[in-house]
C-alpha cells in the first residue's frame, strides 16, 4: 500500500505560475471543464448525449468504489447489488406510486445508505479479503433475489420494469436526452462536492487513517467500527443514486442487467481511472463507456478480455490509475515550468 | 421421507463438487493467505479443454487425465507469470484486482473460442440408478472421483517429501527457506495442484449444469461457502463444509426458500459464518500480534 499512497502528497501551493497560484489554475481548469460539459449536448448527437449521461452515472458509481476501496481500504466486489437496489427503488416508485423521477434519487440514496450500513455492520468483523468474499456472494446472488416470485408484483420478475423518459420542464427547449444529461450532470457535481468535502475534513482523515494504519487509528481514538460501516453505507448510497439515475436514463430495469459482471466492471473502472482519487472516477467512467464499444467490434467476448488484460497491466504499471499518472505528469510539468522561470 | 433421503443423497453428491472446489481454494489460501476468485473460471476453462479433447476423438479417461495435467501446468504458469510479481507485496487490493482480471480474461476467452451456447458434457459413468432410484450413475461416480481425489491429496501431503515441503513453505516461509526449500516454487506447485483439483471438479459438475462460460459462478459461490464453513485454513473442514453446503442447499431449496433463491443460501451461509464464527467450524483462530 505504501507505494500507492505516495501519490496523495501535494506540491506546495505557494509557488506561482505565470502570476497565478497552482490552486487558481486548478479552479480555472475546473470551470472550463464544467462549461465544456454544459455545452457538450448541443454539439454532439442525441445518442452521444445519452452515452455521456451514462458516463456521468458510471462516474457516481465509481466514486462509491473509490470512497470505499481507495480511501477506506474496504474491498467490495458486489456494489452492483446496491446499484440494482437504487435502480429498482426508482423504477418501483415511479411506476407504482407515481413519484416524480427526481424525488426518487434521494429516496434511493437513503434506502441504500441504510441497507449498506446494515450490511457494513457485520462487515466490520471482516478483514479485507473476507469482505470481498461476502460482497462477491452478494453480487452473485442479487439477480436471483430480484427474480424472486414473492416480490414479483413489485419488481416485475424476469421481465423487469419499463420507465418512461422524463421530459424537460418549464418549457425549456431541450429534448429529453439533453434534459436528462443536465440532470445527471447536476447530480454528479453535487455528489463530487459532497465526496470532496467529506474527504478533506476530519472524517476524511479518519477514513484514510483506517486504511493505512487501522491499529494506530484506533489508538488515536477513531471509532473504527462506526467509521467503517458508515463509509460502507455512504458508498452504498452513492451506488444507489447512480443506479436510480441509470435506471431512469436507460428507462428499463431487469434482474439480468445487474449480474456480478456489473460489480466487477465498477472495480475495473475505478482501478483504471485511479482508485485513490476522486477525479479518477471520471476517467474510469469514460473508459467503461467507450472501451467496450470499441472492442465489441472485434468480438462479443472481447470487452471482458480487454477489461481483464487492462486490470492486470494497470496493477503492474500504474496502480494509481490514469488519475495517478496525470498527477505525476502534472508535478513534473510544474517543476519544469518552475525551473524555466527560475532560469530566465 | 423418501424425498428427504433423495435430497440428502443428491446433496451429498453435489457436495462432493463443492468439497473439491473448496479444497482447491484452501490449497491456495494455505500457501498465500489469499482467496482465488478466478478458481471457478480456471475450472471452467479446464472443462472446455476436456470437451475439446473428447470431441477430437480421445477416449474419456485419457482426456480426463490429460486435462488434469494441462490444468496443473496452467496453474503453475499463471502463478509464475501473473501472481508472482505480487508475492512479496502485502496489498490485498492489488492481488484481488489481479484475480478479478484473471476471471474476466478466462471467462471472455472461453466465450470467444467456444461461444456462449450451452454444451453437453459427457459423463463416463453408466446411466443406471442405484439405491432404488435415489442416485444415478453419475452422482455415484462423482462421489467416487471426489473421494479418490481427496485421498490422493491427503496421501500426497502426508507421506511425500514434496508434500511436506509444501506444507512447511506455507506454514513458515522463512524457516523453510533456511532449510533449503524453494518457497516460491512451492507456491507455484500449490497453484498447479489447485488448478488440477479444480479441473476435476469442473469435469464432474459439467454433465449436471451443462458446459457454458459462466457455469462455475454459482458453484464457486458454494465453494466459498463450503471453505468458510469448514474453516478456510483446514482442508478436512473444507471438505466437510462442502458436503454440508451441498445437503443444505438441497434441503433449503426444497423445503424453505424454493429453488429460485438457492444462491442466496450461499450468501447467507457466507455472511452467517463470517459474523458468528469467522474461523469456521474447524479453522484456526488467527491471532495477530500488534
Amino acid at each position: 500500500m505504501a507505494t500507492m499512497t505516495q501519490t496523495s502528497t501535494r506540491t506546495p501551493a505557494a509557488q506561482t505560475y505565470y502570476g497565478l497560484s497552482s490552486g487558481a489554475w486548478k479552479n480555472i481548469g475546473l470551470a472550463v471543464l464544467i462549461v465544456a460539459a454544459c455545452l457538450l449536448p448541443f454539439v454532439v448527437s442525441n445518442y452521444r448525449t445519452f452515452q455521456f449521461t451514462l458516463v456521468l452515472v458510471n462516474a457516481i458509481a465509481l466514486l462509491s468504489i473509490n470512497l470505499l476501496t481507495g480511501f477506506n481500504g474496504q474491498i467490495s466486489l458486489g456494489h452492483g447489488a446496491f446499484y440494482a437496489i437504487g435502480a429498482y427503488t426508482a423504477a418501483i416508485l415511479i411506476t407504482q406510486f407515481g413519484v416524480p423521477y427526481w424525488v426518487t434519487l434521494p429516496i434511493a440514496g437513503v434506502i441504500c445508505l441504510v441497507v449498506g450500513f446494515l450490511f457494513g455492520l457485520p462487515a466490520l468483523r471482516l478483514e479485507g479479503l473476507y469482505l470481498a468474499l461476502a460482497t462477491f456472494a452478494l453480487g452473485v446472488a442479487m439477480p436471483q433475489i430480484l427474480k424472486y416470485k414473492g416480490i414479483e408484483d413489485w419488481t416485475g420478475g424476469v421481465q423487469g420494469i419499463s420507465i418512461t423518459k422524463p421530459t424537460a420542464p418549464w418549457g425549456l427547449k431541450l429534448n429529453s436526452d439533453q434534459w436528462l444529461y443536465f440532470v445527471a450532470l447536476f447530480v454528479t457535481i453535487i455528489m463530487f462536492v459532497i465526496g470532496w468535502n467529506l474527504l478533506r475534513g476530519r472524517i476524511g482523515r479518519a477514513i484514510v487513517a483506517i486504511r493505512d494504519q487501522p491499529i494506530a487509528a484506533e489508538a488515536m481514538g477513531i471509532n473504527t467500527a462506526i467509521y467503517k460501516s458508515l463509509t460502507f453505507g455512504i458508498s452504498a448510497m452513492y451506488a444507489g443514486i447512480a443506479g436510480a439515475l441509470g435506471g431512469i436514463a436507460i428507462q428499463f430495469v431487469a434482474p439480468d442487467s445487474f449480474a456480478i459482471t456489473l460489480s466487477l466492471s465498477f472495480l475495473f473502472g475505478s482501478v483504471i481511472g485511479g482508485i485513490f482519487s476522486l477525479s479518477g472516477a471520471i476517467y474510469g467512467a469514460l473508459f467503461l463507456q467507450f472501451i467496450p464499444h470499441i472492442s465489441e467490434g472485434i468480438s462479443k467476448a472481447a470487452p471482458g478480455a480487454v477489461f481483464g488484460v487492462f486490470l492486470i497491466l494497470f496493477m503492474f504499471i500504474m496502480p494509481a490509475g490514469v488519475a495517478g499518472f496525470l498527477r505525476l505528469a502534472g508535478v513534473r510539468m510544474r517543476r519544469r515550468i518552475a525551473n524555466r522561470m527560475a532560469q530566465g | 421421507m423418501e424425498a428427504f433421503f433423495y435430497q440428502v443423497l443428491s446433496g451429498l453428491a453435489t457436495g462432493g463438487i463443492y468439497a473439491s472446489l473448496a479444497l482447491a481454494l484452501v490449497m491456495i489460501y494455505n500457501a498465500t493467505h489469499l482467496v482465488n476468485f478466478a478458481q471457478g473460471e480456471m475450472a471452467m476453462f479446464s472443462t472446455y479443454i476436456a470437451w475439446t479433447l473428447i470431441n477430437a476423438g480421445m477416449p474419456y479417461w485419457a482426456a480426463f487425465f490429460l486435462t488434469v495435467a494441462i490444468s496443473f501446468a496452467g496453474g503453475v504458469v499463471i502463478e509464475r507469470v501473473v501472481i508472482r510479481p505480487f508475492e512479496r507485496q502485502d496489498a490485498v487490493l492489488a492481488v484481488v484486482t489481479v484475480f478479478i482480471g484473471l476471471l474476466l480474461i478466462l471467462n471472455s476467452v472461453a466465450g470467444w473460442i467456444y461461444e456462449y451456447t450451452l454444451k453437453v458434457f459427457p459423463s463416463p459413468f453408466p446411466e443406471t440408478s442405484y439405491f432404488g432410484g435415489m442416485l444415478n450413475g453419475h452422482q455415484l461416480g462423482l462421489f467416487g472421483v471426489t473421494f479418490v481425489t481427496l485421498i490422493l491429496v491427503y496421501l500426497f501431503f502426508r507421506f511425500t517429501p514434496l508434500g511436506l515441503a509444501m506444507r512447511a513453505a506455507a506454514q513458515n516461509p522463512e524457516s523453510s527457506r533456511l532449510v533449503g526449500i524453494r518457497v516460491s516454487w512451492m507456491l507455484a506447485l500449490g497453484w498447479g495442484l489447485a488448478g488440477a483439483i479444480g479441473a476435476v471438479a469442473g469435469m464432474m459438475i459439467a454433465p449436471i449444469v451443462y458446459l457454458d462460460p459462466s457455469m462455475m459462478t454459482g458453484v464457486l459461490n458454494y465453494g466459498f461457502a463450503a471453505a468458510l464453513l469448514g474453516g478456510i485454513s483446514n482442508p478436512w473442514g473444507a471438505v466437510l463444509g462442502g458436503f454440508i453446503v451441498g445437503v443444505l442447499e438441497n434441503l433449503m431449496g426444497d423445503y424453505v426458500v424454493g429453488t429460485e433463491l438457492k444462491l442466496t443460501v450461499a450468501l447467507v451461509i457466507i455472511v452467517g459464518v463470517l459474523v458468528l464464527k469467522p474461523s469456521g467450524l474447524f479453522g484456526k483462530t488467527l491471532v495477530t500480534r500488534v
